[in-house]
């Protein structure tokens, strides 16, 4: 697949010398510079490159929806005879959705939360004059049946927060596809979606594109969706083309500097050494027995049955003195639920134990005392950070909070932290909004080390942050673990970071652990099917481990996590098919 | 101290400043300042048909509908706007503040409580709560004061408790829960910063409300005494004649106007100078 386009393949749009400009007040910047590429009918060309390298810029060009900021200081995109740069917005508005489509990231902000599915798709199809009055519903009904949307009818009817995010992309895709447009743009279309249904719709897209013959670009940071999905790769770094070439050429033999560092960082499932915990574990930091949370959920009348959210049920483990333990699954099986637990942020029943002492009902002064043992790191660095403290607050806040040291004391143990995570003791009086993603989750880090904990639950701490700055902060984890026998509860949906940071790991599926052991005998010998097909729908970075998603196509219905109050969910039992690996049986 | 200068050192923002200083200069000035006595009635204040003078080399401002000094009045009008404007709508806005951050922070059944109170304040019409208050209390320029700050603090309570809300609902403030801050640290070194922006502008607002609604107050009879200047009263009691005796309604007008654009710019300025997100990004 991934040859030369041959001459039998038509050429449907290029881009030539497109510059970019983005002029704030006085000063300009360059954000795209001197790109080209070419889409052909039946293939798919992929924009990959880090957050701010220009990738979504250069596809709303195409669309002519830039910013007003932005200016065009050169270049053309020809699509057929025409210049879309010259095109007066009357035109590019007929070409828009009928010829080139568009899918954005966020399925729930692009569709419209008062209109249902259907009317929304028959807009499109009205608007378009595809098709009239009843037609339109029957064209919106083949179209919803196209990406394999179960229970078509009753769909149609749904306003989009009824719908799973992987069903609005669905959706959107439905939309974008109505017109069978030649061109179709997808900005990250499966960066908001879980692995399972990332593979779902890549495959639908793979299949789409085969029936309709789109060309298809394909904006993306993630260098295993490339992979999986590319037959031509742009990589962009900084507005600058790094490196222009096939999928095959691009992985087996990339020819940039900064494209050799990219593949580099991203991390490989099934490559990573197995590690060994570097202190002794037979110490048990944190014993975790029967922990059960459950949200009420508000009744509309007094008469309704009491019902609550299952969110974790009956989860057991243990975590040994410089310990990382894994805790992967999707979104909504309990993994940041189960982390809020052990920190005391909520209330749960059954039993954590952190060195031996309760930590259930402990409150005031005791809880506060035990905070020194126990921190946290939060996903979004952004958000973590009050921003209208300096560093140095910050960093300080929990020193001074707990009464540790006086004011010079302090400002030299926030040196001794800001430079533990690898930034200039300097930084201290500075702002956090004057930092980098992964800046920021470096002081974050600093602020949790503060109290000198033995244990450090991280709920997605790399997750916000760009694959080679995930590396760094990763490595800084790894030698913060080696240096103090810190202890980790790694909370992540991403199994490559997991295999790569974690001794032991658990599987989280809808509030239980379906599987835990060490991370060679589940991530390579997974036994539940859970696991297994969570496994087997992360895209590789790698042009010759081709996934075949098909098998995965098939929409499996998550059970209802609403129960009745006192509802008790049957016990999970479990098999220990090797020492320390177990199997939740069916 | 740095804050002030850097706020001098915008043009608009200094000039409102000196003209905020005015106004209370001649508040409290008033005596010495004012050319006439604000009450007296002059006979050569009218014209032989009765109407009153524009102005002119004796009455600067002209006179009013009885033939007093307008520019008298206007000086000694400032003490009651400046209070009605500044403290009751200043105590407004504390009211407002503290309930409505209690109630969303807090929440619970305080929460509830006092946010069902603020709707029951919110239901009725401010207008008619602050006849009722002022014919039941005499009223006197305090009175009317209290009154106004009672209806006003209601909003301000509704946009302060929605705004905690969204605020402690972000990461930042669990994590200080994690690091073991207590509840009123988070409050006041955490919360409060970012309420500033909001509060502000609510208490920049709410000067040319409130002295709008005094006048309104003193036009129904409920509000200050005549004799008694206000800017508000002022423009009610000539604004039938606005179109033969513009100045009348012109003057009182033009420093209503000015006060609250003035605060606003003092206040807006006050903001941005606060907010370190704002200051040079690296």
């Amino acid at each position: 697949m991934t040859t030369q386009p041959g001459s039998g393949e038509r050429r449907v749009l290029s881009v030539e010398r497109l510059s970019i400009d983005i002029s704030h007040e006085h000063d300009t910047q360059r954000v795209v510079d001197d790109l080209n590429f070419a889409l052909y009918a039946g293939r798919t060309l992929c924009i990959a490159g880090e957050s701010g390298s220009g990738k979504s810029l250069s596809s709303l060009a195409i669309m002519g929806l830039l910013p007003k900021m932005a200016r065009l200081p050169s270049g053309a995109i020809l699509y057929g005879e025409r210049d879309l740069l010259e095109l007066p917005e009357r035109a590019m508005q007929r070409l828009r959705g009928r010829e080139i489509a568009m899918i954005f990231q966020e399925p729930m902000t692009s569709l419209n939360p008062l209109m249902t599915v259907g009317q929304q798709l028959e807009e499109t199809i009205r608007r378009h004059k595809l098709a009239e009055g009843g037609q339109a519903t029957q064209r919106a009904r083949e179209m919803l049946d196209a990406v394999r949307v179960p229970h078509v009818e009753q769909r149609l009817k749904q306003h989009p927060h009824e719908l799973s995010g992987g069903m609005r992309q669905r959706v959107m895709i439905a939309m974008a596809m109505v017109c069978r447009p030649k061109v179709l743009i997808a900005d990250e279309p499966t960066t908001a979606l879980d692995v399972t249904i990332q593979a779902q719709i890549l495959e639908l897209m793979r299949e789409l594109q085969r029936e309709f013959e789109t060309a298809l670009l394909m904006i993306t940071h993630d260098m295993g969706v490339v992979a999986e999905m590319a037959d031509d790769v742009v990589v962009m770094n900084q507005g600058i083309v790094e490196e222009s070439a096939t999928a095959r050429a691009v992985f087996t033999a990339p020819q940039s500097a900064y494209t050799r560092k990219l593949l580099a960082a991203v991390p490989r499932l099934g490559t990573a050494p197995s590690r060994l915990p570097v202190h002794g574990t037979d110490v048990t930091r944190l014993e975790v027995n029967g922990l059960r949370v459950r949200f009420p959920v508000k009744r509309r009348s007094p008469f309704e049955v009491r019902r609550e959210v299952c969110a974790v049920e009956d989860v057991n483990f243990t975590l040994g003195a410089g310990e990382t333990l894994g805790i992967v699954g999707e979104s909504g099986c309990g993994k940041s639920t189960t982390g809020k637990a052990l920190m005391n942020m909520l209330d749960f029943s059954g039993s954590v134990r952190l060195d031996g002492r309760e930590l259930n009902g402990m409150r005031g002064s005791e809880l506060k005392a035990v905070r020194c043992d126990i921190q946290m790191i939060f996903q979004d660095p952004f958000a973590a950070l009050n921003a209208r403290k300096s560093v140095g607050e910050l960093v300080g806040e929990p020193l001074l909070v707990h009464g540790l040291g006086d004011a010079d004391e302090r400002q030299r143990r926030v040196a001794e932290l800001l430079e533990q995570v690898g930034l200039p003791a300097e930084v201290a009086l500075r702002y956090p909004h004057q930092f980098s993603g992964g800046q920021r989750q470096r002081i974050c880090i600093a602020r949790a080390l503060a109290l000198n904990p033995k244990v450090i639950i991280a709920d997605e701490p790399v997750s916000a942050l760009d694959v080679s700055v995930q590396a760094q902060v990763l490595e800084l984890l790894e030698s913060l673990q080696r240096e103090y026998g810190l202890s980790y509860v790694f909370i992540s949906h991403d199994m490559a970071v997991i295999e790569q940071i974690c001794h032991r790991v658990a599987v989280m599926y809808c509030g239980q652990i379906v599987e835990m052991g060490s991370c060679q005998q589940v991530l390579h010998n997974p036994q539940h099917p859970y696991t297994q097909r969570l496994l087997s729908a992360v895209p590789m970075p790698d042009v010759d481990q081709k996934r075949d998603f098909a098998t995965l196509l098939h929409v499996t219905e998550v059970p209802d996590p609403i129960k009745p109050r006192g509802h008790q969910m049957p016990t999970l039992r479990y098999a220990e098919s090797q020492a320390g690996h177990f199997v939740a049986m069916a | 101290m740095t804050v002030l200068k850097a706020l001098l050192k915008r043009k608009t923002v200094a000039i409102a400043l000196l003209y905020i200083l005015i106004v209370v200069a001649a508040a409290i000035f008033a005596p010495w300042l004012a050319p006439y006595d604000p009450a007296k009635q002059f006979f050569e204040g009218l014209t032989l048909e009765g109407a009153p003078l524009p102005p002119n080399a004796d009455y600067w401002l002209g006179t009013d509908l009885l033939g007093r000094d307008l520019l008298s009045r206007v000086i000694y009008g400032a003490q009651t706007s400046l209070i009605i404007g500044v403290v009751s709508n200043g105590i407004a806005v504390v009211i407002g503040t503290l309930v409505g951050v209690t109630a969303g922070f807090v929440r619970g059944w305080l929460g509830s409580v006092l946010m069902r109170l603020t709707d029951l304040m919110m239901a009725f019409p401010a207008l008619l709560l602050a006849i009722a208050l002022a014919a039941i209390l005499q009223p006197s320029l305090w009175i009317v004061a209290m009154v106004i700050a009672m209806v006003n603090w209601v909003q301000i309570a509704r946009v302060i408790y929605s705004e905690t809300i969204s605020i402690s609902s972000k990461d930042f403030v669990a994590v200080e829960r994690t690091i073991g801050v207590s509840a009123p640290r988070i409050l006041f070194s955490h919360l409060l910063p970012h309420l500033l922006p909001t509060i502000l502008v609510w208490a920049t607002l709410g000067i040319s409300t409130t002295v709008l609604l005094e006048a309104t107050l003193s036009f129904l009879g409920v509000g200050v005494q005549p004799p008694k200047p206000s800017w508000g009263n002022i423009i009610f009691e000539s604004q039938t004649y606005f179109t033969s005796a513009v100045w009348l309604v012109l003057f009182p007008g033009i420093a209503i106007i000015a006060l609250s654009l003035s605060f606003n710019l003092v206040g807006d300025a006050l903001r941005d100078e606060l907010d370190p997100t704002l200051k040079g990004r690296s």
